[in-house]
């Protein structure tokens, strides 16, 4: 095939943008994977969850995705401290985490496909949003799809929403120090129990966010929030584990890699790059690109 | 004979951007006790994993025994010799105390060994270390069943089960009491007369002080002193370190 | 109870088993059986690492898939040869094996979730790879013939019973004598404190790479009937979730310290899994099977971390103290 400039800038443009929505996707990992070490293979089916709430809301009642993401946050955060209430007390507290707590959540991500299908079958799904279709956004020969920038542009304000609470109040200081030291936590006033809560909590609401920016992205069935686990973790990984900007540089990357070898060899083989990354990564540099 | 049986070389490690340890020179002859203290987060512990394998030094180097340790897994440092107890206590929870001593003599005595091990003697050599330690009656009881003190006690005990000429104990009597702490003493001391060469980290200062016959003094990732208890205990620099200025 | 009394034991059942189900002459017997069996043994070989050594393994779709396709790979290359299955399971056995070594190689010196990500992900790499390859038949599927005769007994739909039997008596024997035996031992230790281990003289990641490899093989070897067992092979059954879920399902279920335990969820839930399936009412929907297994693993997991053999060695634990 005829790899002509144009094919490969807006290939790349695109990867960039789908980068910026992977890197909403990963953020929530990256603060329970890689700030709480609590290894949430899960989180894809939060995502898929939100994917289909949103399409409800926009089925039922015609809301735009965003908004039914915005609306639904409070669930998901409740949702996620629930399921971090368990873990802690049937592992944390147990020091079983490394098998059981994994097999927890591989349950939990495995429950929740199951129940998807039952309830919605294998078809595909779609939101409609009068943007989405509309004719892309043009700057020479690069073109912006609406419905991969506005995911990309929403992605990128609640990583910095995120950055900004993490840094800026002392619950979200609490966050990032409590994986490092508990005692001082203790000693600041601080339940590092509590705190973990909220991390948590926080770390599934994003999911909501990021399931209704994977719907407008493309339509969605059941079986592709394992799809995303690879890309999840080897972003998570390559970016530093809990370092926000690192996880932004990673997503793009892997988000470029994916579209070009999309374009070139074509889209059966995006997977295969996720793992790929991982791969290298672990055996390269685990630390990450810009981690310890 | 005089080859120092543990010689530490500029020994440097590092945690991203802060500096646990640097510079270290640390040379231990057979057969010595040394003394190893500092404050709190001194790198006392970084220092133990450097050595046995657990953490790869930066820089520097490590000899033990005229082996260069570089590129050695703890593993492979617990077969030449080198072994350590954990600062909190690690027995493998779902084996029996005497299993739990099994394993070392498994992995590291029956493989030191080669062939020609008499494997029937594994029971017997157990059940002598059980007795060393005065865990002798517990051998069947789980490691969850046993008080703090038995557990450290374990943890020395499994120590040992390796044959060690080196023996690294690291905190060993932190949370005892003065009795159970003159029990670990005499128990570290018979070992010590066995020939065992021995490095005790601890806190204790009246343990340290009885026991070693050099005190090396660890402060920020650096040695600030090495030499005779007395002499060191009056180092301006270790009082400053110990009771600020 | 020594080694070889135990094989023979084990064997003397499994002659049993076989001479009942002959006896009562239901072919569906044998089918169902089959893919019991199966489970048998997937959930064994999971627990050889799952179980003993704690290193969770996702991938059990990725191992058994390889097995199965290296199988419908060689009957196509050697088409018009009929080659015997023992010798396709040897070749399941070892392509599996070999990619079980070759991933825990690059990932066992890391922690134990990356090397469980890393299987996650290997899945997924493995099934892309296999739906984009056209000789295997990719997307499209696979047939395979049955032979009209089979060797050894009447129908060929028993000869597989029987074979599957066999790997299952060989992957408990195996896992039982592992358990007995030093390898287990450092296995445990592995388990319960990997950096106590290695200061105790334990070669970690010599004992974990056996463990994947061993895993692997006996997943391949599974595997590789399997184009036989439905005739008509695609990657989406070859990859079925249901295999993920279960062979580790079961050995949480039933137990994952000893060998038994697996056995036991695997019987259990393979037979709940089957009567669900034949079943009018919950037959017409066959994720709500896999929805059961899925909430019994989170069920168990969170409330009876030891399982089903857990459970009844405290009963005793405690009986015998009072």
């Amino acid at each position: 095939m005829d790899l002509t400039a144009d094919l490969l800038i807006n290939a790349t443009v695109a990867g960039l943008l789908l980068g910026g929505f992977y890197a909403a996707v990963t953020v929530g990992v990256s603060i329970s994977f890689g700030m709480l070490d609590i290894v949430n293979i899960a989180h894809p089916a939060f995502i898929m969850l939100g994917a289909y709430a949103a399409f409800r809301l926009n089925d039922a009642f015609g809301m735009d995705p965003i908004v039914a993401g915005i609306v639904m946050l409070p669930i998901f955060f409740l949702m996620g401290a629930a399921v971090y209430g368990i873990y802690h007390v049937a592992f944390e507290r147990r020091g079983q985490e490394s098998l059981r707590g994994l097999a927890f959540f591989f349950g939990l991500l495995f429950v929740t496909e199951v129940a998807l299908v039952l309830v919605y079958g294998v078809d595909y799904r779609f939101v409609q949003a009068p943007y989405i279709d509309a004719p892309p956004l043009r700057f020479g020969m690069i073109e912006l799809p609406w419905r991969m920038l506005i995911p990309c542009v929403v992605a990128l304000l609640t990583i910095g929403l995120l950055q900004i609470y993490l840094s800026r109040t002392f619950m979200g200081r609490a966050i990032a120090a409590v994986s490092q030291d508990p005692l001082a936590l203790r000693l600041m006033a601080a339940n590092p129990v509590r705190v973990k809560l909220v991390a948590f909590a926080l770390s599934i609401a994003t999911a909501s966010i990021s399931g209704s920016l994977l719907i407008m992205i493309q339509p969605v069935e059941p079986s592709m929030g394992r799809d995303f686990i690879g890309r999840i973790f080897a972003i998570c990984v390559l970016g530093g584990m809990g370092s926000f900007p690192g996880t932004v540089l990673a997503a793009m990357l892997l988000g470029v890699v994916e579209s070009i070898t999309a374009t070139i060899f074509g889209p059966s083989w995006s997977p295969a790059v996720a793992f790929g990354f991982l791969l290298l990564t672990l055996a390269v540099r685990p630390a990450g690109l810009l981690g310890r | 004979m005089n080859a120092p049986l543990l010689e530490v070389t500029d020994l440097g490690k590092r945690f991203g951007g802060f500096v646990a340890l640097e510079g270290i020179q640390l040379s231990v002859t057979s057969g010595e006790r040394v003394g190893l203290i500092g404050p709190n987060g001194s790198g006392k512990s970084t220092l133990v994993n450097c050595l046995c394998g657990t953490l790869r030094n930066d820089s520097g180097r490590v000899r033990f025994d005229g082996r260069d340790l570089k590129g050695l897994a703890a593993h492979q440092r617990t077969r030449l010799g080198m072994a350590r107890s954990f600062q909190l206590p690690r027995p493998f929870g779902s084996l029996s105390i005497a299993a739990n001593l099994r394993v070392p003599l498994l992995y590291t005595v029956k493989a030191r060994a080669g062939r020609g091990f008499d494997e029937s003697s594994i029971d017997a050599r157990a059940a002598d270390l059980l007795a060393m330690v005065g865990l002798a009656d517990k051998g069947r009881r789980l490691p969850r069943d046993l008080s703090q003190v038995e557990m450290r006690k374990l943890e020395l005990a499994r120590a040992m089960a390796a044959e060690p000429k080196l023996l690294i104990a690291d905190e060993a009597m932190a949370g005892l009491s003065h009795s159970e702490i003159d029990d670990i003493l005499a128990l570290l001391r018979r070992l010590s007369a066995e020939g065992i060469t021995i490095i005790l980290i601890e806190h204790i200062m009246r343990a340290v002080m009885s026991f070693s016959e050099r005190l090396v003094v660890l402060v920020a990732g650096r040695k600030i002193a090495d030499g005779p208890p007395d002499e060191v205990i009056r180092n301006p620099e270790v009082e400053k370190a110990y009771l600020g200025e | 109870m020594n080694n070889r009394l135990f094989l023979v034991l084990a064997l003397a059942i499994a002659v049993a088993v076989f001479v009942i189900c002959r006896w009562f002459a239901i072919d569906y017997l044998f089918f169902a059986g089959y893919q019991i069996l199966l489970y048998v043994v997937l959930a064994t070989a999971w627990n050889i690492l799952g179980g003993y050594t704690g290193y969770v393994n996702f991938g059990t779709a990725a191992f058994f898939a390889m097995g199965a396709y290296s199988s419908v790979a060689l009957i196509k290359f050697f088409s018009g040869v009929a080659l015997p299955i023992p010798l396709l399971m040897v070749a399941g056995g070892l392509v599996s094996g070999f990619v079980g070594l070759g991933m825990g190689y690059l990932t066992l010196r890391l922690r134990g979730v990356f090397f469980s990500i890393a299987t996650l992900a290997l899945a997924v790499v493995v099934q892309t790879l296999i739906t984009n390859w056209d000789y295997v038949g990719g997307s499209r599927g696979a047939y395979t013939v049955r032979p009209m005769v089979a060797p050894i007994v009447g129908s060929y739909m028993q000869y597989l019973f029987l074979l599957m039997l066999s790997l299952a008596v060989a992957a408990i024997a195996t896992a039982r004598a592992i358990e007995h035996s030093e390898l287990g031992y450092g296995f445990a230790t592995i388990r319960d404190d990997e950096a106590a281990a290695e200061a105790s003289g334990v070669p970690t990641l010599r004992l974990k790479l056996i463990a994947t490899t061993l895993t692997g093989m006996f997943m391949g070897m599974a595997g590789a009937p399997y184009p036989y067992y439905v005739t008509y092979l695609d990657p989406a059954s070859g990859f079925n979730l249901a295999f993920a879920v279960n062979s580790i399902a079961m050995p949480l279920i039933g137990g994952t310290t000893t060998w038994a335990g697996p056995l036991i969820g695997a019987l259990l839930l393979g037979s709940v899994q089957q009567i669900a399936t034949v079943s009018t009412v919950l037959g017409t929907h066959p994720e709500v099977n896999l929805l059961i297994v899925g909430l019994l693993l989170i069920a168990f997991v969170v409330a009876a971390p030891n399982g089903i053999v857990g459970f009844f060695q405290a009963r005793l634990r405690q009986s015998r103290a009072a």
